[in-house]
């Protein structure tokens, strides 16, 4: 027991040194990639544009249902009037930034894992390290930037239509007059606000596609099975990693910034 | 092209490669000298594409060394292994296309990544490249919108594309028609007279590596069981290689067999 203990934590302290110097190469060989523009463009479009729709959704329908609930809470307590700063301290302090990740997780981080994955089974990654280009800076960097400039975007998408998605609920759907709502909702978000909900974008982009990238690039050794089943166990474990480090991600940085 | 005759452009020592439980290569010591063409044939699951691997710095050996020009390669001293990759071109058995790039572009791609040649020189050359492998009209199609045969010949160019000191062919025939594969040991024949490339090439295709090669490596039970001319191994009455070598012949026999309606002879299987 104490001996399967004592792997287990070593191994985890392998890999996640084996993460981290991944990650750190994956940005250093970005210095130097030639044409890297070109694939990050690529990028930007798998993990922004194609996601941008069920960002959109899922932003729109989280702000109607915080309009819903909350507008019915507060009037219990005589606080309709708070609608706007509810939804809206929700929405850039915690929901957009962790919402929009898990939604890019589950789209563009699945896609990106299996597309490794398979590209490491069919010996494309060992083709790349036999014509001396190096993959991490071929596959890996334009992803891993490409993610610190659309979670933020995603982000604010997020916000804004959930802000919109609030405002439908609370006073096209509900009484609540939408001057009343818009203008609280201006003065309740500050800079301060923003800025906490973009360090919270950033951190959870580099992280999670660095261990999408991380567990489709090691397809072939982490995931004790071979071939299609590798890939498929390594999108798994990816999505799950990624999901969970978003919402630990996301406590350790408010207590920091709190 | 400077050092003396004597050092062989790519050489192994003891190399040993285990997977698991399972020794794939036990003692491999192997040397091939500039210029030459060197077949590695054996029966399947022996180790050749492992061996290959080994050579191009794909694969780390668990021990023995891999030299070229006569100083070790490592995969932890990664200066020498990039100045050697940029001299050295690969076949995979798989063809390892990038499935997201046209064939132009899989071409091109050595060319851009890793070389400074201009833009003109870069399309001068792979539309070469394309041409001499007839698939200039396939340059705007995706690895997946091509045939098996296309797909190799395709991988051919992108390995060629480069003018490689050294190329290591994994099955470069696999998967191709009679014609094709004529076509292909033709070409690797044509282009080793124009850019003169020291070659290893693992095949099963026996006769048309014994026409094209100039020695002969058969592998077996992980080790480098005989080395020698063509002439050496049609020759040799080496028990292991006999009953290697005939096999080809058995099999040819066994499916005229088939198609005269006799009793085929059983084959050792060639993979």
């Amino acid at each position: 027991m104490l001996s399967a203990l004592g792997q287990a934590t070593l191994r985890t302290i392998a890999e996640s040194g084996d993460f981290a110097r991944f990650t750190a190469r994956g940005f250093a060989s970005a210095i130097g990639s030639r044409r890297l523009g070109r694939r990050l463009v690529r990028s930007v479009y798998e993990q922004g544009v194609r996601c941008l729709p069920v960002i959109l959704i899922v932003g729109l329908f989280t702000g109607l249902v915080l309009g819903l609930q909350g507008y019915h809470t507060l009037r219990d307590f005589g606080a309709a009037s708070m609608l706007g700063p509810l939804v809206a301290n929700s929405l850039v302090r915690e929901l957009a930034p962790v919402l929009a990740a898990l939604m890019l997780v589950g789209q563009a981080g699945s896609a990106l894992v299996a597309e490794l994955g398979i590209q490491r089974n069919s010996e494309q990654i060992d083709a790349l390290e036999t014509m001396g280009i190096d993959p991490h800076g071929f596959l890996v960097a334009p992803r891993l930037l490409a993610a610190l400039i659309v979670y933020p975007i995603m982000t604010a998408f997020f916000a804004l239509v959930g802000l919109v998605g609030g405002w439908l609920s609370g006073s096209v759907l509900l009484p609540l007059p939408s001057s009343l709502y818009w203008s609280s909702v201006d003065a309740s978000i500050d800079l301060g606000d923003v800025g906490q909900s973009m360090v919270k974008a950033l951190v959870f982009g580099a992280l999670t596609v660095a261990l999408c990238c991380h567990n489709g690039f090691n397809a072939h050794r982490r995931s004790g099975s071979t071939g299609a089943r590798a890939v498929s166990a390594s999108t798994t474990r990816a999505v799950v990693f990624s999901s969970v480090a978003v919402l630990a991600a996301d406590y350790l940085i408010t207590s920091l910034l709190v | 092209m400077s050092e003396p005759a004597s050092v062989p452009l790519l050489a192994t020592r003891a190399l040993q490669k285990r997977f698991g439980e399972r020794v794939v290569l036990a003692d491999v010591t192997l040397e091939v000298q500039r210029g030459e063409v060197l077949a590695v044939v054996g029966k399947s699951g022996t180790g050749k594409s492992v061996l290959l691997k080994c050579l191009a710095g794909v694969l780390a050996p668990d021990s023995g060394a891999v030299l070229f020009e006569g100083l070790p390669l490592s995969r932890d001293d990664e200066t020498a292994l990039s100045a050697f990759r940029r001299r050295c071109s690969y076949l995979f058995q798989g063809n390892a296309l990038l499935d997201s790039l046209t064939a132009w572009e899989n071409v091109a791609l050595p060319l851009e990544q890793a070389t400074l040649l201009p833009k003109p020189e870069i399309r001068a050359r792979v539309a070469d490249a394309l041409r001499r492998l007839e698939l200039e009209n396939d340059a705007r199609r995706y690895p997946s919108q091509l045939s098996g045969g296309m797909q190799k010949r395709l991988a051919l160019a992108r390995a060629l594309v480069t003018r490689p000191e050294l190329v290591l062919f994994d099955e470069p025939t696999a998967g191709l028609d009679p014609l094709r594969r004529n076509a292909v040991f033709t070409l690797i024949a044509h282009a080793r007279r124009e850019f003169g490339f020291t070659a290893v090439v693992v095949t099963h295709d026996l006769p048309e590596a014994l026409a094209a090669c100039d020695r002969v490596a058969f592998l077996d039970h992980g080790r480098i069981h005989f080395s020698g001319t063509p002439d050496d191994f049609a020759a040799t009455g080496d028990p292991v290689v006999s009953a290697f070598r005939d096999s080809a012949a058995a099999l040819a026999r066994s499916i005229a067999g088939l198609r005269a309606g006799g009793a085929p002879e059983p084959a050792e299987d060639l993979g």
